[in-house]
């Protein structure tokens, strides 16, 4: 039986949900403390004292620290792991962030001072009674006009709250030409608004320094915990990276919220050495509104030109990326390489250019987050599409396929060179779209949809063809587009003496269900039982290194760097084998877990060479003894997976409440080691795609406050909200990865936004409205469509 | 999210648990389900140095009746009443109403006394009980009296209850009305508390509508009757004509809250949406 391409049952889910998963949170160590941080419940203010005085003398406090006794410590603040330059080629702005802030607070959660106390509910009864004297300043929130003269700055030497402006694509002059000389211009103006990650668990940190040996542990809620042991070791705390471990266990989703370093993480690691036990630092739920790192948040005008047949001549891009009050770990990558890159989408525009803002503001940092950048290029670009369609009478689905480029494998065919850096490796971009309006039998509903209206309902159509860029590499690019770190994998494949395996991968998943898929790739090339096969991750301990997981990389990057350890293993095996078989290696072929000489009965089972690798009796001269493997592989490539979501919406005219009446989404995210994942990671991301479309989005006020900093508030989209999915899939291999695997971790939620919103205004055509901003709330629908 | 020390008391009985009331004063609260009062306590908003717990208590639980009342325990709980087959025959609305509070776990544990206690003005049970002509049953230490459920909610999170005092029974009227009532709502998707709740309880007697109780939760700061819908019905046929006419001008002369789901005009717009359909139920 081969196991890729099978729907196996995820084998992490035993102990999820049987409540036996081991969260952060749920390690207790001897001597342990907690710590509870004193956070600003301004946007922007000037602390003028911070009095522990009283604080101290409560009961079970241990420790205070505050912003004076960071800065006198001489502990560095958490470093942006991303460099993007201005145009004029200075250095991007890149304001310190201090562990705790000692004289100005530039968000409302900014860490001003921590308790550490004997227990968590001590400290947090202490952190309230210190006192901080604030003196309140003006805030500003929104990007755009925090470029505007006269607006509050958020850090004194960048100008204009810029970090850094950028620009990627075409000659300007050239696309503003096209522009003008276009038959038909779409323009949107729209925000692509902020959405805050909402992981069901909350983030999490345990410092533990051990004296007796000079070592740190620091157990964290991390996708990326050899990054994260890396930076605080060497830009943070500057203590020797084989001294600290940093352990990742079983994490409760991210959507890129637990890529980063925070503040949090270097605290407990440095106070626990200060004061010689374990500190345990658990978020609440309201702290994870306003200090997990953000997502989106672009203030965007975008113009596409189409000639008169309906082909896309220009696409021209300003946008103002909010950035929040500190630089996180990969923030200026976002907006930029992640963003601009994508604005080719699926079709053959011949001239592009974005000019992009990257600008400080009063609030919470914001990073990338399920889809990072690809998201906002496909809304905008999406937007466009059906936009357009809407205003030159054509239909949506026609002025894609118009617009396709034509196929290509990648292999047989060049890449597709796009007009914004990037070459797309393999795609087949009208099929995904065919598929998709078949699903749907598209003719059928438009001629329902004229039924509908006529009995005065609103049936919408909303169509999104997306592509995106997964396992950004190789690291030579990266690097030169401002990378402070590679982007490769690393894997170990220890294969133990009795043929079972050990694969230790720098891959963590958050819930992605790599212990399964992983398993499958590994016990199938070796042609054992699943079980046989055991995925190690998130420890610095076990694993050599790791780039962890975010933008949907685990299998393209993680799984090759499995693979090459594999054929590795394969390789010395045959060695083996030849020896005990007494052929030549080049005789021998391997299936079904044995060596066969080829052409015979004769062979050696994986078990055998195993044990014999390690018991090297009788054993080949020259062979070094064991069977253990280590690969770090660098793709060549990004991969491209692509695809067609097509919502169908029902608006009531009486609530303006919107109804996901049908959500069909055709992926192609290449080769699918195991489909069940892969439908549940795409459904996963719809729902969030959804979420941000019609129910998602924080509400600042103009002083910086989060209002909507509580499930009481913020809406999640929730089962009901939801009909069921109906997915499938076409295969374009990638052709520059061992699998052929293209990720599928982001492709959901890049693809779902704009069909949702499309789809409304497509229901709200009678009325002539075309564009509403996100997310489309029932309150907004009724406004609109009785012109208020 | 803890909330700060805190002592608890377990009440095994009314009389204890008043007892209890008398001796913390303004220093305690009543907790039963503790779906409204330990968010509020994890959230710091709310600090009381005692609980009571009155969950236990066997004659606070059960849904009896009599020959004019039905008789809701003040513990019975969202899913008890859900499930009640005297409810369902005598007020549907009520019925109706379980399956929108909260979920599962929440209408396992959370009371309708606590509930109605809180007074949250989006809640689901002030309205329905306004609707339903109901009685409080509150008790003190110098014995129990009745309130009228017009009188019980007097503003946001108030009520006329006193420190000392413990809700224990709801009376709901086996009325004409009640056999003929229903409850619409459009949530607040976020917390799904009513963004609009309608509780309407129709009797129409010879093709006329007799008696009208029409209630509205989340658009006022309390919930409360519209006059103005059922006198416009009462004495008409009740067809589609009437309540267009009765639910025109819905929650004239109320002070409409406003929040980010909805401003004054689109929650008074709801209201009306809902009124109709509650409304049209119903004819």
């Amino acid at each position: 039986m081969t196991l890729i391409g099978t729907s196996v049952k995820r084998v992490e889910d035993k102990r999820f949900i049987t409540g036996k998963g081991r969260y952060t949170d749920d390690i207790v160590l001897p001597q342990m403390t907690f710590a509870y941080f004193v956070r600003s419940p301004y946007a922007h203010a000037n602390i003028k004292s911070v009095d522990i005085s009283s604080a101290s003398e409560m009961d079970g406090v241990v420790k205070i620290y505050t912003g004076k006794d960071i800065a006198e410590s001489g502990i560095n603040g958490v470093p942006c792991g991303w460099q993007v330059d201005f145009k004029n080629g200075d250095t991007m702005k890149e304001p310190p962030h201090p562990l705790l802030v000692a004289d100005k607070v530039r968000h409302a959660g900014d860490a001003v001072a921590v308790v550490i106390a004997e227990t968590y509910a001590q400290a947090k009864d202490a952190a309230e009674s210190v006192m901080v004297d604030y003196e309140v300043l003006p805030a500003v929130v929104n990007a755009k006009a925090a470029t505007q003269e006269g607006a509050p700055l958020v850090h004194e030497d960048a100008p204009n709250n810029l970090c850094f402006d950028w620009e990627l694509g075409n000659p300007k002059a050239e696309v503003d030409a096209a522009i003008e000389g276009s038959h038909h211009v779409t323009t949107l103006d729209f925000i692509n608004q902020r959405v805050i990650p909402n992981a069901i668990e909350p983030r999490s940190a345990i410092g533990h320094f051990e004296g007796h040996n000079d070592r740190y542990t620091l157990y964290t809620t991390s996708q990326n915990p050899h990054l994260t042991r890396l930076l605080m070791c060497a830009f943070v705390l500057g203590i020797p990276e084989h001294k600290v471990r940093v352990v990742s266990p079983d994490v409760g989703g991210g959507f890129g919220s637990k890529i980063f370093h925070y503040i949090e993480e270097a605290l407990v690691t440095w106070a626990s050495k200060q004061i010689g036990r374990p500190i345990k630092w658990t978020a609440e739920r309201s702290e994870s509104f306003v200090t997990d790192a953000h997502g989106r948040d672009h203030v965007t005008k975008a113009e596409m030109g189409f000639d008169k047949d309906g082909k896309i001549t220009a696409l021209r891009v300003k946008t103002y990326a909010n950035l929040g009050a500190y630089l996180s770990t990969f923030a200026p990558a976002v907006p930029t390489w992640l963003h601009g890159t994508l604005l080719q989408g699926l079709y053959t525009t011949p001239l592009i250019h974005i000019d992009l803002e990257a600008v400080f503001t009063h609030t919470t940092a914001v990073d990338a987050y399920r889809g990072a950048g690809r998201p906002e290029a496909t809304y905008l670009l999406e937007r466009l599409l059906d936009t357009a369609a809407l205003e030159m009478g054509t239909d949506p689905a026609e002025l894609r396929l118009k617009n396709f480029i034509q196929p290509f494998d990648g292999v047989t065919q060049e890449g597709y060179q796009t007009q914004v850096a990037l070459q797309y490796d393999s795609g087949n971009y009208h099929e995904v779209l065919h598929k998709a309006l078949k699903m749907v039998g598209y003719e059928d509903f438009r001629a329902e949809q004229k039924a509908a209206r006529e009995n005065g309902k609103l049936l919408g159509i909303g169509f999104s063809t997306y592509i995106e860029a997964c396992g950004i590499a190789p690291s030579a690019v990266v690097g030169s587009l401002g990378a402070r770190a590679g982007l490769y994998e690393s894997a170990q494949v220890r294969v133990q003496p009795t043929g079972k395996v050990s694969v230790f991968t720098g891959a963590h998943s958050h819930g992605q269900g790599h212990e399964t898929t992983f398993a499958q790739v590994v016990a199938d090339k070796f042609g054992i039982p699943l079980e046989d096969v055991e995925i190690v991750h998130g420890d610095s301990e076990s694993v050599a290194f790791g780039m962890g997981t975010y933008g949907s990389r685990s299998l393209a990057v993680g799984g090759s760097a499995i693979v090459k350890s594999i054929e590795k293993v394969l390789e010395k095996g045959a060695k083996i084998a030849a020896h005990k078989l007494e052929c030549s290696a080049e005789d021998l072929e391997y299936a079904g877990g044995k060596w066969t000489v080829k052409g015979t009965d004769k062979s050696i089972s994986f078990g055998d060479i195993s044990l014999t690798a390690y018991v090297p009796h009788d054993y080949p001269t020259g062979v070094e003894p064991g069977l253990d493997f280590s690969s770090f592989y660098d793709p060549t490539n990004f991969t491209y997976p692509f695809g067609a979501h097509i919502a169908i919406v029902e608006v009531d005219k009486d609530t303006g409440k919107v109804t996901l009446k049908r959500f069909i989404a055709v992926d192609d995210v290449g080769n699918v080691i195991n489909p069940m994942i892969v439908d549940g990671q795409i459904h996963g991301g719809v729902a969030q795609g959804i979420g941000q479309a019609l129910f998602e989005g924080t509400i600042y006020d103009e002083s910086g406050q989060l209002l909507n900093a509580s499930y009481m508030d913020y809406v999640m989209p929730r089962a009901d909200d939801l009909p069921n999915f109906e997915v499938d899939r076409t295969v374009t291999p990638c052709p520059h990865n061992p699998l052929g695997v293209k990720g599928a971790g982001e492709a959901g939620c890049i693809g779902a936004t704009p069909a949702v919103v499309n789809a409304v205004m497509d229901a709200l055509t009678p009325y002539g409205i075309h564009d509403i901003e996100m997310p489309v709330t029932s309150q907004k629908v009724w406004n609109v469509i009785n012109g208020n | 999210m803890v909330p700060y020390k805190v002592s608890y008391h377990k009440a095994n009985s009314v009389a204890e648990a008043i007892e209890l009331l008398n001796k913390y004063e303004d220093e305690c609260k009543i907790i039963a389900g503790g779906h409204s009062l330990v968010p509020m306590m994890k959230l710091r908003l709310a600090e009381p140095e005692n609980l009571i717990d009155i969950s236990g208590i066997e004659e606070l639980s059960g849904i009896t009746e009599t020959e004019n009342f039905i008789i809701i325990g003040a513990c019975a709980t969202h899913a008890d009443i859900g499930r009640s087959d005297i409810i369902k025959k005598h007020a549907p609305m009520l019925e109706q109403a379980t399956n929108k509070v909260g979920d599962v776990q929440v209408r396992n544990f959370g009371t309708i006394g606590g509930n109605i206690a809180h007074a949250d003005p989006a809640a689901d049970w002030p309205t329905l009980l306004l609707a339903a002509n109901a009685k409080i049953i509150i008790q003190n230490a110098e014995g129990t009296r009745e309130v009228d459920a017009d009188d019980f909610f007097q503003g946001l999170f108030s009520t006329d209850m006193e420190e000392n005092e413990l809700i224990t029974a709801i009376y709901i009227p086996k009325s004409a009305a009640n056999r003929n009532s229903v409850y619409r709502k459009f949530p607040q998707p976020a917390s799904r508390f009513a963004l609009v709740g309608c509780a309407a309880a129709i009797e129409v007697r010879n093709g006329k509508v007799a008696n009208a109780r029409v209630a509205f939760a989340g658009v006022s700061a309390t919930p409360f009757r519209d006059s103005g819908i059922e006198k416009a019905l009462e004495g008409r046929n009740f067809n589609a004509e009437s309540i267009e006419a009765a639910t025109s001008n819905v929650a004239n002369g109320v002070s409409v809250m406003q929040d980010h789901f909805a401003n004054e005009k689109y929650r008074r717009h709801l209201a009306g949406v809902f009124a109709k359909k509650a409304l049209t139920d119903l004819a």
